[in-house]
């Protein structure tokens, strides 16, 4: 057995678990609702002598994310974890920590960002990063957000990677929720996470080096952009191969997605995060009705895995993509559709791909939402632009 | 030896930069030279200097020559004509004029010898 306990914990937990796991070198951390019971469940674990890791308090999410890729400038393994606001005060210094190809793991706790103000679940906040050069691995649930994180740092520290990862989970609806979780045993986990070999150290008196140096002379920074692209590229293949090596240790694999009766749908859902098991309850419904329709859960966001995915979809000439943040672009799409319409552009057989937005500002995502969504498809009954599940649209 | 050879990096294909931009060698700001950048240059009165290091200890380009503990110049090769020696000089010794002119005037001067 490689499960040692199974155990009924929030989110946050089961991710600080992941975290002590990994023993990171470094973590430098601020807290912000709804991801501060990560870094208090860590902090406590480092001050109980659990884990040995350098834990830095610092004064806010610049400072923290500025911390840690100081950090692993110094070769060290460095984690950090934010939410919403957080995230978007860590701006700029997520293009540095990708830039400079630092493998640093955080796990986002997606809520939304203001205005107006609120706490709750949508994915504004990572979706708005998703062109930083960091790798993101969206999750289901618990049990995914404690497997993602293991599997972050695997795929972050890959040689042929080196760019940091983040791993979302939805705020409140799995941050606070408690579900079981089967947690595996320390050594497999740390033996499966393995050493971390860092590609450059600036602790070193031996091979002096510098780093963030200004390209301002010789003008590189195209062709430095260039490499970053090929090593997101590149991530896509060992996003597989970590999975699938964690599906051999662990008992389940891992892609960049996940299919539901999707083999015979005539129809099919797109969701990530937790709506998509909503998503699933509702088309397990929906075939009971006798109506084919199927789902995929899209894992892996950031790199995009646009020829898989097509390949996955090619047989639904009907596809709805439920996104939960919005682009703003004054038409139809979140990102998710932006990004799905784009891939199938080159495919042979395009289908009609359908705009859902739903559960903004953590707003419920109910079944019989998405049992709508699934009819509206089937029945080919569905508005120009973006279907807005869930809004108050008529004044009483 | 070096180990950052860059005589061809203005030719370097986007696979040969070592990754994450570092710079694998140390020392290396002295060849990077930010003259270039000055849009005012300082002046310096031989009179009115009594070498008393204050602009040497305060440079932030360390430009300011000296030799035998006198002053006698500027590196300007590194000099970014910031103005900071001129600031501080407790003697009014060194003036900061425009580069463009200053510039103009020595190749008058050159061309003049």
């Amino acid at each position: 057995m490689t499960i040692t306990k199974s155990a009924a914990v929030v989110g946050t937990d089961a991710v600080a678990e992941a975290m002590r796991q990994i023993e990171p070198d470094v973590v430098a951390a601020y807290p912000i609702t709804p991801q501060t019971a990560i870094v208090e469940t860590f902090a406590t674990m480092v001050a109980n002598g659990e884990v040995n890791t350098e834990m830095v308090n610092v004064e806010s999410e610049h400072s923290a994310l500025s911390a840690c890729i100081g950090a692993a400038g110094g070769g060290a393994r460095v984690m950090t974890c934010t939410s919403s606001q957080g995230l978007a005060l860590m701006w700029e210094m997520l293009y540095i920590a990708s830039g400079l190809r630092l493998p640093i793991v955080m796990p986002n706790v997606n809520r939304t960002l203001s205005a107006p103000i609120n706490i709750h679940c949508d994915h504004s906040d990572s979706m708005g990063a998703r062109d930083s050069g960091w790798i993101q691995l969206y999750s289901e649930n618990s049990q995914e957000a404690y497997e993602n994180t293991i599997q972050a740092a695997r795929i972050a520290e890959n040689k042929e990677v080196l760019l940091p990862a983040m791993v979302l989970l939805d705020g409140f609806i799995i941050s606070h929720g408690t579900e079981r979780v089967d947690f595996y045993e320390d050594e497999k986990v740390r033996n499966f996470v393995g050493e971390y070999q860092p590609p450059y150290t600036m602790l070193d008196p031996e091979n002096p080096i510098t780093v963030g140096a200004f390209d301002g002379l010789y003008g590189y920074f195209f062709e430095f952009k260039r490499a970053q692209e090929e090593a997101m590229k590149n991530a896509l293949k060992v996003v597989k191969e970590v999975g699938e090596e964690f599906g051999e240790k662990f008992g389940k694999n891992y892609g960049y997605f996940e299919t539901y009766q999707l083999e015979d749908a005539e129809v099919a859902l797109i969701a990530l995060g937790s709506g998509a098991g909503t998503t699933r309850a509702a088309v397990q419904q929906l075939r009971e009705e006798g109506l084919k329709v199927g789902m995929l859960k899209l894992r892996l966001f950031r790199p995009f895995p646009a020829e898989e995915l097509v390949k996955a979809l090619s047989h639904v000439p009907v596809i709805g993509v439920l996104d939960r943040s919005l682009t703003f672009s004054g038409g139809p799409g979140g990102p998710v559709w932006q990004e799905i319409r784009s891939a199938f552009y080159d495919a042979e057989n395009k289908p009609q791909i359908v705009s859902f937005a739903y559960g903004l500002g953590g707003r419920d995502f109910s079944p019989q939402q998405a049992k709508e969504a699934g009819r509206m498809l089937v029945e080919g009954n569905f508005p120009e632009g973006t279907c807005y599940l869930g809004l108050k649209e008529e004044d009483n | 030896m070096s180990k950052w050879d860059i005589k061809d990096i203005n030719n370097w294909s986007w696979k040969k930069h070592p990754l994450g931009a570092i710079i694998p060698e140390a020392g290396t700001a002295a060849n990077y030279k930010t003259g270039g950048w000055r849009a005012l240059r300082p002046i310096r009165d031989e009179e009115k200097c009594n070498h008393c290091l204050i602009c040497f200890i305060l440079c932030p380009d360390t430009s300011i020559i000296v030799e035998d503990e006198k002053v006698t110049g500027f590196n300007l090769q590194h000099c970014k004509g910031c103005g900071i020696c001129a600031y501080e000089c407790p003697r009014d010794a060194i003036e900061i004029v425009d580069e463009a002119e200053a510039a103009s005037q020595e190749n008058q001067e050159r061309g003049n010898a």
